[in-house]
């Protein structure tokens, strides 16, 4: 990020960026009463207007855009910038926000004459502040800022996990808060080091001095862990099940597709601009490893759950693999350096598909569990008949996430399959290839129960506004349509109309792939009809079944809180000894 | 040996001690203390780095010195709302417990009453 150190113009707008929302925050608490929705409406139609300007302004000067805090230029200052990832970050961002207020206003709306409640309040609040922080780590271009932002992202992801003062949601949230403390004290530990080995924690001028020096490393390796601890990458995801799982369905929208990805982005940013040259090829292929591993194990598990909720929650951990594949495949024809070029354009694709369509499928769930008072998804026969906009939004979202043409995942996938190509790293064609289909695993599970039919007609108990089916259809649509709005960026070449012989084949075959996955590890036979004892399994069935039982043992030990932290440290070793060996 | 090497050994020293207690100690009480003890070692390691590099005629660097002080800031925050969530957990359930899906509780969860959209 060689920039030069002037505001720029529009440079004030990165500054209203983050105060927008956290001045919503600040007036929707003294206003109190049904105040803090209607702030959070002015708040989110300003920040989409402020995101599409950074982007205007970005498109047409070329540069990244700067702003000087006071006028004071770094060391001694603080500067923002945002430059392409944090501009695509900052607009994805804003979309999904607003989709989830949206959605939020049947569950977190407060009628006309009523007392204020605390849900509500809470949740219109936490969600600016989460955007605002997000908004923040996106634009700060010092690490020290970026460790503020980093925490303040956490303090209003935790309650959220909590709203409903539940005690299983209040356990899951402490563990949240308590594993990504330590998470974060691992990075400021790192930030100390790499202040006293340079003199500065700016991210353009870090750049420029660093060299892999012990300290270097070590900073690297403890910052790095740290993030990944935020982020939940397996085998650090002790907190991630119980939180999105537990959580209000709109807030879970706001964890799984958006809170992760401040402390992703953030690893993003400190390889590839602050240490580009620092990391070498074999720590990126641990980093993808984990994330290949995450993959798995997430699809795996997700395919065991009885409970949608759950489902979604693994499936994110599986998707958070999926972000973490890019980092081996970016490094320049030498190997020396990570550069911005395809693979990251790929992993930034990645990430805004995710965000857009997991929060659409998060809010699918949690309408059907408002709507069924359950959300078993053995007993899901007839919903797709009784609530079809939801379960539609579901399919979009999941065709979404499989990487269908033309969504942002499909892109993704071509952009990092192509860097793969020339780099030479055919393994991660095979992870990239055979994840779409551990992914169609759980998809295809869910659409097989949902669109059974039912013996007797599903008992609704609850009418779900249609506005917020709406809200979640729009959110999947726009992740399933991503290639097509991202076409300006890349060549339009890449995209290929989804009727042709050699992309409706490979979308049947993942489909397919998946079809088998679900039928051999789902917890209750897909064959069984409705209500009655699944047929005696036969060999395959069993030993599949016996495979699904041995990952859910793993994850229930890997869960534990001091396995969790051996390997948050085995990690950060591990990450210190590949840096090293150069 | 030097004061800025004795500081520095003393914050690692820390750093260590809470590592230690954040790993083993089941009780959320002593992690959060354990968490103090590892950012007081952060701390501590920064005022050193402010001392070793502060320019001539001065006491120290204040660069570390404003970023310590928001540090600490943040560390007080977090432990706060930490002991927030504990003290609700224990006054919600009557224990303090981190270990919430043990193997015994997924069948109370799967029959879990509705009401976890939270209105």
């Amino acid at each position: 990020m060689a920039v030069p150190d002037v505001t720029t113009p529009g440079g004030l707008l990165l500054a209203l960026a983050v105060l927008v929302p956290f001045v919503g925050v600040l007036a929707g608490l003294v206003l109190g009463g049904r105040n803090p929705q209607r702030v959070a409406f002015v708040a989110m139609l300003a920040g989409l207007g402020i995101a599409l300007a950074i982007a205007d302004h970005l498109m047409r000067s070329g540069g990244a855009v700067v702003y000087l805090l006071g006028g004071w230029s770094p060391p001694l200052g603080v500067a923002l910038r945002a430059d392409a990832p944090a501009v695509v970050m900052l607009l994805a961002v804003a979309v999904v926000i607003c989709g989830i207020g949206v959605y939020a206003c049947a569950d977190f709306g407060t009628p006309s004459g009523e007392q204020e409640a605390r849900a509500p309040f809470t949740f219109w609040l936490l969600l600016l502040a989460v955007w605002g922080s997000l908004n923040l780590v996106f634009v700060s271009g010092d690490l020290f800022t970026l460790y503020v932002a980093l925490e303040l992202l956490t303090f209003a992801g935790v309650p959220l996990v909590c709203l409903d003062g539940r005690g299983e949601t209040l356990r899951a949230a402490l563990r949240y808060l308590l594993f990504a403390l330590l998470g974060s004290v691992l990075y400021l530990l790192g930030a100390v080091l790499l202040y006293g080995a340079y003199g500065t924690l700016d991210i353009a001028l870090l750049a420029a001095r660093i060299r892999p020096d012990p300290a270097t490393l070590a900073a690297a390796a403890l910052m790095t862990t740290g993030l990944l601890a935020k982020t939940a990458l397996f085998p650090l995801h002790i907190w991630l099940p119980p939180a999105h799982a537990g959580a209000p369905a709109a807030a879970s929208a706001v964890l799984s597709g958006l809170v992760i990805k401040g402390s992703w982005f953030l690893v993003v940013r400190l390889w590839f601009d602050v240490m580009p040259g620092v990391v070498t090829p074999s720590s990126a292929q641990l980093l993808a490893g984990m994330g290949a591993a995450a993959i798995v194990f997430g699809s795996v598990i997700a395919v065991r759950q009885e409970r949608l909720k759950l489902l979604v929650a693994y499936s994110t951990l599986a998707q958070i693999g999926y972000l973490f594949l890019m980092f081996p495949l970016a490094f320049d024809a030498g190997g020396h350096a990570l550069v911005h070029g395809g693979a990251l354009t790929g992993g930034l694709l990645q990430a805004v598909s995710h965000a857009t369509a997991k929060a659409g499928m998060f809010m699918a769930a949690g309408l059907i569990y408002a709507a069924l008072g359950h959300d078993r998804i053995a007993d899901l026969a007839g919903v797709a008949r009784a609530m079809p906009v939801t379960v539609l939004a579901f399919a979009v979202a999941g065709l979404a996430l499989m990487g269908v043409v033309p969504s942002g995942a499909y892109l993704a996938k071509k952009l990092m399959l192509d860097a793969a190509d020339s780099s030479g790293q055919w393994w991660w064609t095979v992870v990239l290839q055979g994840g779409a289909a551990f992914t169609a695993g759980y998809v295809v599970l869910v659409l097989v129960n949902a669109l059974r039919r039912p013996r007797e007609p599903v008992a609704i108990v609850k009418r779900v506004s249609r506005l917020s089916e709406c809200a979640a259809l729009a959110l999947a649509a726009c992740s399933l349509l991503l290639a097509l709005a991202a076409l300006g960026p890349v060549p339009g070449d890449l995209v290929s109309s989804p009727l042709k012989p050699a992309e409706l084949g490979s979308t049947l075959l993942v489909v397919l792939g998946g079809a088998l996955l679900a039928l051999g590890l789902a917890r209750r036979s897909l064959l069984a009809p409705e209500g009655e004892r699944a047929p005696a399994a036969g060999p395959v069935r069993r030993a599949a079944v016996a495979v699904g039982t041995a990952f859910e043992d793993a994850d229930r030990l890997v869960r534990r809180w001091p396995s969790a932290c051996i390997a948050l440290l085995a990690v950060a070793a591990l990450f210190g000894f590949l840096m090293a060996a150069r | 040996m030097s004061g800025g090497t004795l500081f520095g050994l003393c914050a690692a020293l820390l750093v260590g001690i809470g590592t230690y207690g954040l790993v083993v100690n089941a009780h959320p009480l002593r992690k959060i203390l354990a968490f103090n003890v590892v950012g007081s070692g952060v701390f501590l390691l920064l005022g050193a780095i402010a001392r070793r590099g502060a320019g001539a005629g001065f006491g120290g660097d204040p660069v570390p010195q404003a970023l310590l002080i928001t540090g600490i800031v943040v560390a007080f925050s977090a432990t706060a709302l930490t002991v927030a969530l504990l003290l609700r957990l224990f006054a919600v359930t009557g224990s303090v417990t981190l270990a919430a899906d043990a193997p015994a509780k997924p069948e109370a969860e799967t029959t879990g009453t509705p009401g976890a959209t939270g209105t």
